[in-house]
């Protein structure tokens, strides 16, 4: 390894690019290195930070919304004489208003899911490693790429925008199911949708360069069987953004032309709004948006969760010191829950009246698609045995990964069969069953992404001592605020209600008594005291992340060498942080992405592009 | 290290990098088109009986476009070929050519907009329709205030249901002649827009997204046809490598008119 650093001695973005066509500039300066640069690198932790504070932004909302939730109207402590002086009489007395809280439900799940954790999941880590794994100078379209990025800005700052707008923010759920959200009196709808599709077109453009990165640029002998799980993951991904997110696009035109040109796309015949007939042509169909919106919003959560598992595995390799077990079962179930993650989108709609032999389809494809789930999940669990495991920060969270992902996956089985589901729907127990996918599922695979991959962007390691304080806290933080929603959800609490349940549940046991299935008890309605200041806490140990990540990065410990880790896979094997165009010379890979402790080898790791002796 | 396979192809997948990508772009128009066109399929699909329109629109001036795009799509190939054997005047030739066709095609479709938007079915106070292109309305008409009167070139029928199927063999026997009401007999009034029938909604989308597509082909052509030419001078099979993307992408678009054209103006 010391050799190499020798060799290849780390570039900055300005020394001379080696026949780059789209620099011919020296010295391109601060906006073209750090801005407007082409560069996958630079790109990447450009979508890293803009998704992180997205994250950070999404759960504080999440943080006024818990307030409220456990107490209704009671004004909110710090926030709320700002949040009332910026937003007027949606937030009176600094307290929220239905209508904000609304809003902010929606901004929350959409900024989540669209803003942050793909952003961050997919095209932050695959821009990262992706050039740097199949040994490639960047990625396939370094233009593309950074227009990618330019949309995404764009359609974030158009959503955080509708905030401020008359009538606040998208009210109608991250899902904006018609003709609620055509007939809700904001225009924050139409930031929404408009947002949408910067959002979508960014991530198209996206999906386009990797796998045209995958495909072309793979460099000599990386064959696709010797591609780390990671690119297979971001790889398939890729494929599902490609193929799911423009049905979404034109959804969203077609709701765009329900708000603007007064379309009824989705607004059936008959259509009443506030007791009046609404003024519209009908004849729309409202099941139309919920079959566009789930055929993107189904595979959309295998692009929140395969990437994880490409990063869960790329470390788990790493810190066992064991080939995956594995490898191509690996690869083959991420392509079969990317073919099938198409199939099952209608799971999501017992409750529409679509009918039950539909229903029984989706249901028996929602039970095939968990199979392959299993599969990955089982291979990593396997890969443990009888290892001896390094247990630092990236693989604690990635460690964590696999219950937590666990629970959210076996917690979905109930949902995914449709008798069950009657029950369940639209309770709390949804919202801690895809939480726990999400949240300390994919999140924590990322929080693992981000301590590992780290050294390699900046030359230093994070701090270990509050990487644990930042482990232990968010895992048991996170299962104190999910964990009671089960509870919650079983016992009949629906979502959405702006206080919590506190008037429908007071309403319904007053007027029947006990015997009233659905009225909430009072130990229900309390666990929210407990998940709020579960929230706050795990807001308070992301703290020691936040500023360890800042400070680390010229502060932290230098690293020793290119490879800290002693990884196998190329991303290691280039100079610290990669140069412009990230190998001085294409590499030449040997062997499989994970021969860790193959015997009769002198050192427990070999690297690909290592010739064979 | 450099950047690999922007002009030669790849040796295992025989696919320079652009031309993947475009491949790949297309993938997702198929996918953004399909989209709306199985929203057309539910739409019609879920229409009460009868009140799903046919013939609309006019087939010659819809005939007339499908042609005009075709031919585009040849001169294309002419020029991307012209490129291939070095002959850059033929080049230009053609994708002239092909920029004028693109303009005449959005004029076309243009003045078929036009026509929807002067067109006007007005429910009477009488209960029947009248239904035709506006000829004039007089300089005091306000339908709020119930004053004035429009004249329409058109006819009039008892139900709504009569105004859908304009192929049925009796709809060529419908005698049009200017009408004039006053606006004290108006009950409703209302254009061909996107907002009067699903159908409208998802042809002004459809053909509205496609002639977007159609633009900004032209767009890119244009520029691929003027100062991006310039490549020609110093990277000649990088150029026509260009030619040959943006010519897939034209030849997407004028496919999905190909399935436009029967879905919207003849079933």
């Amino acid at each position: 390894m010391e050799k190499l650093v020798h060799t290849f001695p780390p570039r900055r973005e300005h020394e001379t690019a080696h026949g780059h066509d789209d620099h011919a500039h020296h010295d391109p300066g601060f906006w073209r290195t750090y801005i407007f640069s082409p560069d996958h690198k630079v790109i990447g932790i450009q979508y890293g930070l803009t998704s992180l504070g997205f994250m950070l932004f999404g759960f504080f909302l999440m943080l006024l919304m818990r307030w409220q939730i456990s107490k209704p109207g009671v004004p909110i402590p710090l926030f709320g004489p700002l949040l009332e002086k910026v937003l007027g009489s949606a937030a009176p007395h600094g307290a929220l208003s239905p209508d904000l809280y609304n809003s902010f439900g929606a901004m929350h799940g959409t900024i989540m899911v669209f803003l942050a954790v793909v952003p961050l999941a997919f095209v932050a880590f695959s821009n990262l490693v992706i050039p740097l794994q199949i040994g490639a100078p960047d990625m396939a379209f370094p233009r593309l790429n950074m227009a990618s990025y330019q949309a995404f800005v764009i359609g974030g700052v158009v959503m955080l925008t509708s905030f401020f707008i008359p009538g606040g923010a998208a009210q109608a759920g991250w899902t904006s199911y018609s003709p609620l959200a055509t007939m809700i009196p904001t225009d924050g709808q139409i930031f929404w949708l408009v947002g949408m599709v910067f959002i979508i077109t960014s991530g198209l453009l996206s999906a386009v360069n990797f796998i045209a990165t995958v495909i072309q640029l793979r460099a000599p002998g990386m064959t696709w069987m010797r591609l780390p799980f990671f690119v297979w993951a971001q790889f398939v991904t890729s494929f599902l953004i490609l193929l799911a997110f423009p049905p979404l696009e034109a959804a969203a035109v077609m709701q765009l032309m329900d708000k603007v040109a007064h379309t009824s796309f989705f607004l059936p015949t008959g259509l009443a709004v506030g007791g009046q007939l609404a003024n519209v042509s009908g004849g729309g169909s409202p099941l139309l948006w919920q079959h566009l919106f789930w055929f993107l919003g189904h595979p959309e959560v295998y692009v929140l969760i395969l990437p994880a598992m490409g990063i869960a595995c790329e470390i788990i390799a790493c810190n066992t010191r064991k080939p995956i077990w594995g490898y191509k079962s690996l690869v083959y179930s991420a392509l079969a829950i990317g073919f099938l993650s198409f199939l099952v989108w209608a799971h999501h709609m017992y409750l529409t009246g679509m009918g039950t032999k539909v229903a029984v389809f989706f249901q028996t494809t929602t039970m095939i698609i968990s199979i392959p789930s299993v599969i990955i999940l089982t291979c990593f669990l396997i890969s443990l045995w009888g290892s001896s495991i390094r247990f630092n920060t990236p693989m604690l969270f990635a460690l964590a990964f696999l219950p937590m992902f666990g629970m959210g996956g076996l917690t979905g089985l109930p949902l995914g069969f449709n008798i069950s589901d009657v029950h369940l729907h639209d309770t709390y127990y949804i919202i801690a069953h895809f939480h726990y996918v999400v949240a300390p599922g994919t999140i924590f695979a990322l929080f693992a992404g981000i301590y590992f991959w780290f050294p390699k962007m900046t030359g230093r390691m994070m701090n270990e001592f509050w990487g644990r304080v930042h482990f232990w806290g968010s895992l048991v933080f996170m299962n104190v605020v999910f964990m009671p929603m089960f509870k919650q959800g079983m016992a009949g609490m629906l979502r959405r209600m702006a206080d919590g349940g506190a008037n429908y549940s007071a309403a319904v046991n007053s007027k029947a008594g006990a015997e009233v299935i659905g009225g909430l008890s009072r130990n229900n309605m309390e666990l929210h005291t407990w998940i709020l200041w579960g929230a706050c806490v795990l807001g308070l140990v992301q703290i020691p992340f936040i500023i360890n990540f800042f400070w680390s990065i010229k502060h932290g410990k230098k690293v020793d060498s290119d490879n800290p880790w002693n990884a196998t896979t190329l991303d290691w094997q280039t100079a610290t942080p990669p140069p412009h165009s990230n190998f001085p010379e294409a590499p030449r890979v040997y062997r499989g992405p994970y021969e860790y402790s193959v015997p009769g080898h002198d050192k427990d790791f070999t690297p690909q592009n290592e010739p064979p002796k | 290290m450099d950047f690999p396979y922007i002009v030669e192809p790849r040796r295992d997948t025989g696919l320079y990098n652009a031309k993947l990508g475009i491949w790949l772009f297309l993938a997702s128009e198929v996918m953004l088109f399909g989209a709306l066109f199985s929203a057309y399929v539910l739409l019609r699909v879920g229409a009460d009986p009868g009140m799903w329109p046919h013939g609309w629109l006019n087939v010659y001036i819809g005939t007339a476009n499908t042609i005009v795009l075709i031919t585009s799509s040849i001169t294309t190939v002419m020029a991307w070929v012209s490129c291939k054997q070095r002959q850059f005047g033929r080049f230009k030739f053609f994708h002239a050519l092909t920029i004028l066709l693109a303009m005449t095609f959005v004029c076309i479709k243009s003045y078929e907009y036009h026509d929807k938007f002067t067109h006007y079915e007005i429910t009477l106070a009488s209960g029947k329709f009248a239904d035709g292109h506006l000829v004039e309305k007089s300089k005091d008409f306000d339908l709020a205030k119930k004053t004035g009167r429009v004249t329409i070139h058109g006819y009039e029928v008892e139900h709504e249901v009569e105004l859908m199927d304009m192929q049925r063999p009796e709809a060529r026997n419908i005698h049009r002649e200017e009408i004039t009401i006053p606006a004290t007999d108006i009950k409703k009034m209302e254009r061909y827009g996107p907002w009067h029938h699903t159908y409208l909604a998802i042809y002004f989308t459809l053909t509205g997204l496609h002639a977007f597509h159609v633009i900004c082909g032209a767009l890119v052509i244009g520029f691929l046809w003027g100062p991006g030419s310039r490549m020609w001078k110093t990277d000649p099979e990088r150029f026509t490598n260009r030619i040959e993307v943006s010519g897939l992408f034209w030849h997407f678009v004028d496919l999905v008119w190909i399935f436009l054209f029967p879905v919207l103006y003849l079933l």
